[in-house]
């Protein structure tokens, strides 16, 4: 079985530190198909520590910002009071910008009955794209010290193609950046860990994703005798477990060295392989009974 | 003159708010007629992010000409500069002390922020 077409699947989580970037590179390893990696992580993309091919492009990425013409200005106000973030603010006087906290909506310039406000374009980071084998790797990178991920989350969604399947890095958490790089994906991986703090924020995560209505299943990282039973949430919340990574000093050595799960460790290749049956499955909508209750074959 | 305080109750006696943006409330004391009003900040403190410019586009628009607060963030003391309302800093006490500080001049005028962003 191949890669099965095109299809987006998005790998998020609600706690950082799950292993979102170590299923995304291995299971776009394990395609079998060329495929692109879009790592949307873009406050701290790590993806390329693991995937080695040169840059091919960087590209700019920006957002609209307000400049003002203060000779235009009459000190209305307008502007500010539309701007729901406080990006640019009037005081009796011409306007001022900040444009870290600007969204780059361009709500400023319309309101405005002078005219008085046009729109500059003001650089938010890059996007990177390399070629590693079989893999695309797309990486959006936010410049140091700006806040405003989501528009370069996009910036980087654009670079899907057409007719090949895509996997997406998310951002972790659930806020504005992960729902940026989830919305339009046929499913989403959420990865977690079995302990107490990743059950949580897997809720949270689980909540997110259904609020955007995409399907969504679960790869429990590091599970072991120690670990809580992630299966039971799963059960109780009708989420379906895909895949059980297990708690592997291996995988640690590997991971330090930038080392692919699927190459470093033996047997490790069809573990991914199975999460690349079940996922491509999932995102075209094909589960069979027998998987969504769990009682298809496992890995070796 | 009319004086603003970021503080966390809404007469004299209220402490003051270690947070100038996300403070519960603004006192306003009127130092020629004695007269204290305040008015609510809540919004600040719920507020993702530019809780300090609003907290001080609100300070501006109520025409005082001066903020005394523990602190002051970047944002919001460009707003404060921009609108020509004075920033003086105050330790932890009440409106009422920090007013007399204010008057007998034992208050440090901020030429600058004097903590960072997200403080």
């Amino acid at each position: 079985m191949n890669g099965g077409g095109s299809f987006t699947v998005a790998v998020a989580s609600g706690k950082g530190g799950t292993g979102k970037t170590t299923v995304a590179v291995n299971l776009a390893r394990s395609m079998g198909t060329r495929v692109t990696l879009l790592d949307c992580d873009v406050e701290e993309p790590n993806c390329t520590l693991f995937l080695y091919g040169g840059i091919i492009t960087t590209r700019e990425v920006g957002i609209p910002v307000p400049e003002v013409d203060e000779s235009l200005c009459d000190a209305c106000g307008e502007c500010s009071r539309f701007c729901a973030y406080k990006a640019i603010v009037s005081v009796g006087s011409a306007p001022l910008v900040f444009p870290g906290m600007c969204h780059g909506c361009g709500g400023c310039a319309l309101v405005c009955p002078r005219g008085a406000i046009s729109e500059k374009e003001s650089r938010i980071g890059t996007v990177e794209r390399s070629e590693c084998g079989s893999v695309t790797l797309v990486t959006g990178r936010l410049d140091v010290g700006m806040a405003m991920a989501p528009p370069l989350v996009r910036a980087v969604k654009e670079c899907s193609r057409a007719g090949e399947p895509c996997i997406i890095d998310c951002p972790p958490g659930t806020s504005c950046p992960m729902i940026a790089a989830i919305r339009g994906a046929d499913m989403v991986l959420l990865v977690t860990e079995p302990t107490p703090f990743g059950l949580h924020d897997l809720g949270l995560a689980v909540n997110a994703v259904a609020e955007v209505g995409i399907p969504a299943g679960i790869v429990v990282n590091r599970t072991g005798p120690e670990g809580l039973d992630v299966g039971a949430f799963a059960k109780e919340r009708g989420i379906p477990v895909l895949l059980e990574i297990p708690d592997d000093r291996r995988a640690a050595e590997a991971y330090s060295r930038g080392e692919l799960l699927v190459d470093a460790i033996p047997g490790w290749k069809s573990l991914f392989e199975l999460l690349r049956e079940r996922t491509v499955a999932m995102a075209g909508g094909r589960m069979t009974r027998e998987f969504r209750q769990g009682r298809d074959r496992r890995p070796e | 003159m009319r004086i603003a305080f970021a503080s966390k109750g809404d007469n004299r006696e209220s402490m003051l708010d270690e947070r100038f943006g996300r403070a519960a409330r603004i006192v306003v004391v009127d130092t020629d007629s004695g007269t204290v009003e305040s008015i609510d900040n809540t919004a600040g403190i719920s507020a993702a992010q530019g809780a300090g410019i609003q907290a001080a586009e609100r300070v501006a628009n109520l025409g005082v000409e001066a903020l005394v607060t523990m602190h002051c963030g970047p944002k919001a003391f460009a707003v404060l500069k921009h609108a020509g309302v004075e920033v003086w800093s105050a330790p932890s006490c009440t409106v009422g002390e920090a007013l007399d500080m204010h008057r007998e001049g034992r208050l440090a005028r901020l030429s600058e922020a004097d903590v960072d962003t997200h403080w």
